[in-house]
C-alpha cells in the first residue's frame, strides 16, 4: 500500500470538478508535498527493549528490522551476573527501503533483572529517558534551533516471561515506573512454548493485572472514518481475535458473519472488532534469525523435532501482528503520542517546578532560560496568586485533616464535610484515557488530573478561563 | 539406621571358611528382605525447586502418572514456601508412599538474595525430625513416616544461555544436603541445536563453580553402562503436561500446538521418560545417599551440642553419659533462673506498691485532669 495512492483517492470526482471548476484552488496536492518533504527529510525512530536475559529480546529486533544489529556481543555468566548494574546501550542504524530513510536507534538495557537484588533496577532506565527529554527540551528552548536531535525514546518493547502465570513483580514495578514516561507495549516473549488456550489465558491474565495495577500501556487509536478501506480493514484485523486454532468452527462463523452481506459489512464487523478489540494484546511473538524449509517455502522459523514454527505464520504468532503495528501503520503515532503526551507531560513539571523554586528564591535568575511565556497581565497575575494561596492553605488543611482522620471519631466522615467546602467537581480534563483533550484549552493531558493541575492555571489562566 | 557389618565377617581373622555338603537355604536371605519391604511398602520424597509456572506440577503429573493438580499460585508472595503432597501409588504388587514437596513463590521476588534459605531449612527440618526420633527412649523407627528429602528436581528455566545467579546461590547451599539432579522445565521452546550448546553451557557451569549435583552409579555392571550413558545427558530437557491428547486412538499426554504436537512419552522430542526410568532404577541408591547426607548433618549437630566420639582421655563416651550430664547442667540452670525471676517479681511488686502509693496520695490533691492513654 504505497502511501502516495491513499491521497489521490480524496481528490474530487471529475463530475463534481466541471461543476466547481471555478472554485478549484489546488491545495488537494498538499498530502503529497508532505509526502516528498518527509521523504526528503527521512524519519527516526527511538526504540526501547526491556525485559529479562534470554527471553530473546534481540533475536525479535532483527527479525523486526531483518537486520542483524547485535553483531559483536558478549554474553555473562551467572557467577559474574550477581551483583549486575542495568546498562543502557544504544545501536543506531540507517536502513532505507523504497526510498524512504529511517535512522534507527535501539535501546537495549542489558542487565535488567539479572541481578540477585533488583530493587529499582529500572532507575538507570527511567533516568535515561529524563535525560532524553531534558536534552530535547533545552535543545526547543535554545536559540538555534535548526537541527534538533530526537532522542527521546518513543516506544518501549516490555518482554513478559511466558513461563509463569502472569505478571511478576518486578514486570508490574517497571511499567509503573515508565508507564507516564513511555509508550509501553507489553509482548509476551517466546511464545512457542504456550499451546493456544495457555496463550488465551495468559493474555486474559495479564490484562487483568494491568488493569488492577493501573498501568497504562500503549493503545493503538482507531482509525478515522475518512481513512482508506484498506487500512481500515488492516486495523480491524489487528484488533481482531489473533490466535483461534484452524479447527475452532464457532470463531470462524463469528468473522463470518461480520463479512456476510456488503451493506452490513461494515457494522457487523466493527461490533466485532469494538468487542475483541484488546483481545490480541499483549502480542505473543516469537523471534528466528533463521531460514528453514516449510511445505517447499524458504520461511523464517524454528526448527522442532515436532514440527516447524513459522515467525510470519498469523495461526503461530502475533509477530506479524506487531510489525504491522509497530512499523507499518502506528509507528509515526507512537511517536506523536511522545512528542505530545509524555514530553509535553515532562515539561510542564519542569516548568513548574522551575517557576515554584523561582517564587521560593524571588525571581533570582536561573541558568535555563525560561520559556517565552506571554506575561499574563496584573490581573491574572493577582489571580494566580490568589489561587496559589488558597492551594497552600487548603494543603495545610489537609494535612490537618488526615491528622485528624487518625483519631477514631473521624473516621468515616468525608473530608468536604469536615472542612465544609464544596464537593470537589471533576475537572475539565479529568477523562479517562490519555489521548482527550481539554474543552476549554484544547490541550491534551493524561487521565484524571487533580482540580489545581498548575499547568491548567498557567495555560488556561491566559485565556482569561476561570478553571476552578 | 547403621551401615551393615556385613563386609566384615571375611576380614575377621581366626574365621574359617566352610564349605556345605548340602543346601542350607539361606540363599533366600534376600528374598525374605524383599518380601520383608514388599510388604512394608517404600516411600520416596521429592522435592522440585523451580520459578512459579516453570511446570513442576505437570513434570510430575507426567513422571508418575497421576493428577498432582494444584492451584496455580501468585506471582506477588514475599517470601518462598514449600507446600507437600502425599500420595499412595501402587505398582504390581509394590506400594510407594510418594511425597511431593515444591516450592511456591521461588524466583519472584525483587531481592532474591535469601530465596534458598527457606529451602535450607525446610531440609534441616526433616533430618532434624527424624535424629530426634532417633535419639527418643521409645523409638519406632520402623513404622517412623521417613521424610528425608531423597532427591531434589531443580528446575532451569530455557533460556536457552546459561544458568541464573540464583540457580547457582541455590544449588551451592543445597549440594551438600540433597541429591540435586538440574532438570530444563518447558523444553518444548528450546530448538535441538540450541539445547546442546545450552546443556553443555550448564555444565560447564556447575563445574567451574564447585555444584556437586547427583551421579548415577556406574559402578554396579548391570547398569554402569546405562547410567555413564545417561549421565552425559544431564540435566535433563523435560516436558510435562497435565493434558491428554487423542492420537490415533490411544489418549497420550501431549502438547498440541497449531505447528504438531510435541509428545511427553517420545524420547526425540524430550528427556521425561529418561528422567522418570533413572528415577525409578536409582531410587535405592538416592536413598542411601541421602542416608549419607543425614549422617553428615547428625554429626554436624551432635558436635554442636558438644558430643564427641573420643573422650578427654582418649576414651570412647557414651551418648547416654553425655545426656545425662547435659541435663544435669539443664536443670540447674532452670533452677537458677526461676530464683531470678522470683527476685524480680518481688521487686516490682515493691515498685508497683510504692507507685500506686504515691498516686493515691497525688490524687487526693485537686489537680486538672490528664489522661495519659
Amino acid at each position: 500500500m504505497s502511501t502516495g495512492m491513499r491521497y489521490k483517492s480524496k481528490l474530487v470526482n471529475p463530475e463534481e470538478k466541471q461543476d466547481h471548476e471555478k472554485q478549484y484552488v489546488g491545495f488537494a496536492t498538499l498530502p503529497n508535498q508532505v509526502h516528498r518533504k518527509s521523504v526528503k527529510k527521512g524519519f527516526d525512530f527511538t526504540l526501547m527493549v526491556a525485559g529479562e536475559s534470554g527471553l530473546g529480546k534481540s533475536t525479535l529486533v532483527n527479525s523486526l528490522f531483518l537486520t542483524d544489529l547485535y553483531k559483536d556481543r558478549k554474553l555473562l555468566n551467572a557467577e559474574e551476573r550477581i551483583n549486575q548494574t542495568v546498562e543502557i546501550i544504544k545501536h543506531t542504524v540507517d536502513i532505507e527501503e523504497k526510498g524512504v530513510k529511517l535512522k534507527l536507534t535501539i535501546v537495549d538495557t542489558p542487565g535488567f533483572g539479572d541481578a540477585v537484588n533488583n530493587t529499582e533496577c529500572w532507575k538507570p532506565i527511567t533516568d535515561y529517558i529524563d535525560q532524553q527529554f531534558e536534552q530535547y527540551f533545552r535543545d526547543e528552548s535554545g536559540l538555534n534551533r535548526k537541527n534538533i536531535q530526537d532522542n527521546r525514546v518513543h516506544c518501549c518493547l516490555y518482554f513478559i516471561s511466558p513461563f509463569g502465570h502472569g505478571l511478576r513483580p518486578v514486570d508490574v514495578e517497571f511499567m509503573k515506573a515508565l508507564h507516564e514516561k513511555v509508550n509501553i507495549v507489553p509482548l509476551i516473549a517466546k511464545a512457542d512454548c504456550l499451546i493456544p488456550s495457555e496463550i488465551r489465558k495468559l493474555k486474559e491474565r495479564i490484562r487483568e493485572e494491568i488493569d488492577k495495577f493501573g498501568i497504562k500501556v500503549y493503545q493503538f487509536p482507531e482509525c478515522d472514518s475518512d481513512e482508506d478501506e484498506e487500512f481500515k480493514q488492516q486495523d480491524r484485523e489487528l484488533k481482531a481475535v489473533s490466535v483461534f486454532p484452524p479447527s475452532a468452527p464457532a470463531c470462524v462463523f463469528k468473522m463470518k458473519a461480520g463479512l456476510d452481506s456488503s451493506s452490513e459489512h461494515l457494522f457487523l464487523s466493527d461490533a466485532i472488532s469494538k468487542e475483541e478489540r484488546f483481545e490480541s494484546a499483549p502480542f505473543a511473538v516469537i523471534g528466528s534469525n533463521t531460514v528453514v524449509e516449510a511445505k517447499g517455502q524458504r520461511v523464517r522459523g524454528r526448527l522442532y523435532p515436532w514440527g516447524i514454527v513459522e515467525v510470519e505464520n498469523q495461526a503461530h504468532c502475533d509477530f506479524v501482528k506487531l510489525r504491522n503495528m509497530l512499523i507499518r501503520t502506528h509507528m509515526h503515532d507512537l511517536k506523536d503520542v511522545t512528542c505530545d503526551v509524555h514530553y509535553e507531560n515532562y515539561r510542564a513539571q519542569c516548568i513548574q517546578q522551575m517557576t515554584s523554586k523561582l517564587t521560593q528564591d524571588n525571581r533570582i535568575e536561573s541558568p535555563i532560560p525560561i520559556l517565552p511565556l506571554p506575561t499574563p497581565d496584573t490581573e491574572t497575575e493577582k489571580l494566580i496568586k490568589m489561587k496559589d494561596e488558597e492551594v497552600s492553605t487548603i494543603s495545610a488543611c489537609a494535612s490537618w485533616v488526615l491528622e485528624l482522620e487518625s483519631k477514631e471519631f473521624l473516621q468515616g466522615c468525608p473530608i468536604e464535610a469536615v472542612l465544609r467546602l464544596p464537593a470537589p467537581v471533576s475537572h475539565c480534563c479529568g477523562l479517562l484515557g490519555w489521548r482527550t483533550g481539554c474543552e476549554t484549552c484544547g490541550f491534551l493531558c493524561q487521565g484524571n488530573i487533580a482540580p489545581f493541575h498548575p499547568r491548567h492555571r498557567c495555560f488556561c489562566a491566559q485565556a482569561g478561563v476561570n478553571t476552578l | 539406621m547403621a551401615a551393615p557389618d556385613a563386609g566384615r565377617h571375611a576380614q575377621n581373622d581366626g574365621c574359617r571358611t566352610l564349605s556345605l555338603s548340602a543346601h542350607v537355604g539361606f540363599d533366600s536371605l534376600p528374598d525374605q528382605l524383599v518380601r520383608k519391604s514388599i510388604k512394608h511398602g517404600f516411600c520416596f520424597n521429592v522435592l522440585c525447586i523451580g520459578e512459579t509456572g516453570i511446570g513442576k506440577s505437570a513434570l510430575m503429573s507426567s513422571l508418575f502418572n497421576t493428577n498432582f493438580e494444584d492451584a496455580p499460585s501468585t506471582h506477588f508472595l514475599s517470601s518462598v514456601q514449600l507446600r507437600a503432597q502425599t500420595c499412595e501409588l501402587q505398582e504390581s504388587n509394590v506400594l510407594l508412599k510418594l511425597t511431593i514437596v515444591k516450592t511456591v513463590g521461588f524466583g519472584d521476588q525483587m531481592n532474591k538474595a535469601d530465596s534458598y534459605q527457606p529451602i535450607v531449612d525446610y531440609i534441616d527440618a526433616q533430618f532434624e525430625a527424624y535424629l530426634k526420633e532417633e535419639l527418643k527412649v521409645i523409638r519406632s523407627l520402623f513404622s517412623y513416616h521417613d521424610t528425608r528429602i531423597h532427591v531434589c528436581l531443580y528446575f532451569i528455566s530455557p533460556t536457552g544461555r546459561c544458568l541464573k545467579t540464583i540457580d547457582l546461590l541455590t544449588m551451592r547451599s543445597l549440594d551438600s544436603k540433597v541429591n540435586i539432579i538440574p532438570v530444563i522445565g518447558k523444553a518444548d521452546s528450546i530448538s535441538k541445536a540450541e539445547l546442546e550448546e545450552f546443556k553443555k553451557k550448564i555444565m560447564s557451569e556447575l563445574i567451574s563453580n564447585g555444584i556437586q549435583i547427583y551421579q548415577f552409579p556406574t559402578d554396579d555392571e548391570t547398569v554402569s553402562e546405562i547410567n555413564t550413558i545417561i549421565n552425559g545427558h544431564l540435566p535433563f530437557a523435560v516436558v510435562g503436561s497435565m493434558e491428554k491428547v487423542k492420537i490415533g486412538n490411544k489418549m497420550v499426554r501431549a502438547r498440541q500446538y497449531p505447528w504438531g504436537i510435541v509428545k511427553v512419552e517420545n524420547e526425540s522430542h524430550c528427556d521425561t521418560v529418561k528422567l522418570r526410568r533413572m528415577l525409578c532404577t536409582n531410587m535405592e541408591d538416592l536413598r542411601e545417599k541421602t542416608c549419607a547426607y543425614y549422617e553428615l548433618y547428625r554429626r554436624c549437630r551432635l558436635e554442636k551440642l558438644g558430643c564427641r566420639d573420643i573422650g578427654p582421655e582418649n576414651k570412647p563416651i557414651s551418648l547416654q553419659e553425655v545426656i545425662e550430664a547435659k541435663r544435669l547442667k539443664f536443670f540447674l540452670e532452670m533452677e537458677r533462673k526461676e530464683e531470678e525471676i522470683k527476685q524480680r517479681f518481688v521487686q516490682r511488686v515493691n515498685e508497683k506498691a510504692a507507685m500506686l502509693e504515691e498516686a493515691e496520695q497525688q490524687a487526693s490533691m485537686p489537680v486538672c485532669l490528664e489522661f495519659v492513654f
